[in-house]
């Protein structure tokens, strides 16, 4: 995938109206939380006066100062669990994970902790804690820089998984998730950070749960998330000029999932590939394709498509990556299967 | 210096998690508690020393074997017992048990089934209560057993970083499950490994309930001052196997039968009848107060409903 992609946010944008950075929106979203909200803070590596490896906490430090944009060792499981802790007492912590890879270090506090407090006390308790991540294959980082592991988190009860695809999304579900009260893990993409599109300057946020049509259209319902949504895009113009009316679902959170949204998509199109850069074995897609089986059988034409990453680590050539994770072409070779499947 | 009703409650505290702890193993032999339950037999002190010499502003963040900082926090018996024998009236509705016990009333933010786990935790409760300018610390019990874990020394490196009004209580019961500390580690002496990161470090007898009292107050008022963290390393005796059905054969007897006669209810009371001229039909009266609370504990969990599978299948539905 180009670093470089057209402007793929939900809203069109009205004549005057501005477009930022994927990157820039997820800075907004924080500053203007932080700024309504006191018990907000950062925590992360090089999040202050560096401004984060890509660039997403720019300036917050002068803002808001060292107590509020936290730079913390090397040291995933202890940061993220005073995360949780914090949360349990009262704040609203974001902790940055620089790779969603080196979450893996945190694992305990995230799925054994921060999912199970509410839970285990009862009630009691809540963590609304966000851990910010981001994850994806892109200029070779190579096999501990590019995991998608999304699923790891979607199978975890407790846990709120979102996956903006736009500078749009990725500001209003962060406020979202700042407004709610269970950990949440974000997962942005890192060849997403520097791509524009529209974003009003008003207050706004986008509920937690709802998925987004990206594209309607009637022959095959192509669902995606993240990183995914563009390259699906990509491949609807083309099925367009070739006659086939592909809509492109954007799910932009994971949990909760937007179950209505999908089974009506797939109602309406009766045929549906699914779209997800992480390994196919035990992915999401998986889950998914369960749903609209048990959910929206007789409405299938055909047999539903996934599309997914390769079952292997991924490797750093770029010729290997790319054969590693699903590609425009991927998506339109199983969108013409599943439309002229009989 | 300490006054005879300050001594006599420190007493309480201890023998109500005794009796507490009896009762458990007891009801648990008659099926009414299930799962795992660690008994805290032989460390009543710490819980008790630690717990009157914070405030109750103050946060504690408790361990698997976390009934006596339940108790010495001011948990409600009744609750307690309802929660480790599963019922809805339990503090957790029955849905943590002997291993998850919290009470964020009385600011016990859980105890923790991953041993270690809670450390970081602490770390952040302190890290909020910094960060929103509070007078309040974060206590947290840990013990040798995590001390070998990873976020024990990450928690601990990051608190002192930031310097957080933070307080390690590691209690050091000479035992992680069966492997003894001498196993574990070419450096017993624990409290060192808190100098290392320039933390204010000290071992102390943990079967004392006065130096563990006094010695946490210090703490506090290191943390309070902006020179904390702060790591006590309290050393005792865990009087019994690691959980109900552990018989702890790999413990020597001499060592038990050593620190049985250091059993630090023993020493407490020596001190309240030497020292302050306390008697012992009033400690007598204490007890059978204490004995009579966890009569209607138990009897109040007992006949409290468990949870309505109906109403959890509905909640989880929606999870």
């Amino acid at each position: 995938m180009a670093t470089t992609v057209k402007d793929s946010s939900s809203p069109s944008t009205p004549p005057g109206q501005r477009t930022i950075l994927y990157r820039e929106a997820i800075n907004e979203a924080l500053r203007e939380e932080m700024r309504r909200d006191s018990s907000i803070f950062l925590m992360g590596e090089g999040i202050g006066e560096r401004g984060g490896s890509y660039k997403v906490t720019l300036d917050l430090l002068k803002e808001f100062g060292p107590k509020r944009v936290i730079d913390t060792p090397i040291a995933e499981a202890s940061f993220t669990g005073a995360g949780v802790g914090a949360a349990i007492t009262g704040m609203r912590p974001v902790v940055e994970i620089l790779f969603i890879d080196f979450a893996m270090l945190a694992m305990d506090q995230i799925i054994n902790q921060a999912a199970k407090v509410n839970f285990m006390t009862g009630g009691q308790g809540h963590v609304p804690l966000v851990v910010r991540t981001q994850g994806g294959a892109g200029n070779g980082l190579a096999a501990q820089h590019s995991q998608s592991l999304e699923a790891l988190f979607y199978h975890i009860p407790g846990l709120k998984v979102v996956t903006p695809s736009t500078p749009y999304d990725a500001k209003g579900l962060l406020k979202a998730s700042l407004r709610q009260n269970d950990p949440v893990i974000f997962i942005e993409h890192k060849l997403l950070y520097m791509t524009r599109g529209p974003v009003p300057t008003g207050d706004y946020a986008v509920e937690l749960g709802q998925a987004d049509v990206k594209r309607p259209g009637n022959d095959v319902t192509i669902i995606a998330w993240s990183g995914m949504v563009s390259r699906s895009l990509a491949a609807a113009e083309t099925l367009a000029q070739e006659g086939i009316d592909a809509e492109v679902l954007d799910l932009r959170t994971l949990v909760p999932l937007d179950r209505e949204k999908v089974l009506e998509s797939v109602r309406k199109t009766d045929r549906v590939v699914i779209v997800q850069e992480a390994v196919r074995r035990g992915g999401v897609a998986s889950d998914i394709a369960s749903i609209i089986q048990a959910e929206a059988f007789d409405y299938l034409d055909s047999p539903i498509e996934i599309v997914a990453g390769k079952n292997t680590p991924i490797p750093y050539n770029l010729a290997l990556e790319s054969a590693c994770v699903p590609q425009t072409t991927d998506i339109l070779a199983a969108a013409k299967r599943a439309v002229y499947a009989t | 210096m300490h006054s005879t009703e300050f001594l006599a409650g420190l007493y309480r505290t201890m023998y109500t998690i005794r009796v507490f702890e009896t009762r458990c193993v007891k009801l648990y032999r008659q099926g009414a508690i299930r799962g795992y339950l660690h008994p805290y037999f032989g460390q009543e002190a710490i819980a008790a020393g630690v717990c009157a010499a914070l405030r109750p502003q103050d946060y504690i963040v408790s361990t698997h074997r976390g009934h006596g900082h339940c108790i010495a926090r001011g948990g409600d018996l009744k609750r307690m017992v309802a929660e480790i024998t599963g019922r809805q009236a339990g503090c957790c509705k029955g849905r943590g048990g002997s291993m998850h016990i919290a009470d964020l009333e009385t600011g016990n933010l859980g105890a923790n089934g991953i041993v270690g786990a809670g450390v970081p935790i602490g770390v952040g409760a302190a890290m909020g209560a910094w960060i929103r300018g509070e007078d309040r610390v974060a206590a947290v019990f840990t013990s040798d057993g995590a001390a070998n874990n990873g976020v024990f020394a990450e928690g601990l490196n990051l608190a002192a970083s930031l310097r957080l009004p933070f307080i390690l209580i590691l209690e050091n019961n000479q035992y992680a499950v069966s492997t003894p500390i001498e196993q574990s580690t070419a450096e017993p002496e624990l409290f060192r490994r808190g100098l290392g990161y320039g933390v204010l470090s000290e071992r102390i007898d943990g079967n004392d309930v006065l130096a563990v009292y006094r010695k946490t107050a210090e703490a506090v008022r290191a943390c309070t001052q902006g020179s904390g963290p702060v790591l006590i390393e309290a050393v005792t005796y865990r009087q019994g196997g690691h959980h109900v059905n552990d018989p702890g054969q790999y413990m020597p007897k001499e060592r038990l039968e050593y620190y049985r006669s250091r059993d630090p209810l023993r020493i407490a009371k020596e001190i309240l009848l030497a020292r302050v001229g306390a008697n012992e039909e009033a400690l007598a009266r204490i007890e059978a107060e204490v004995d009579r609370e966890m009569d209607e504990a138990v009897d109040f969990a007992l006949h409290s409903p468990e949870p309505s599978v109906e109403a959890f299948l509905a909640e989880a539905a929606a999870y």
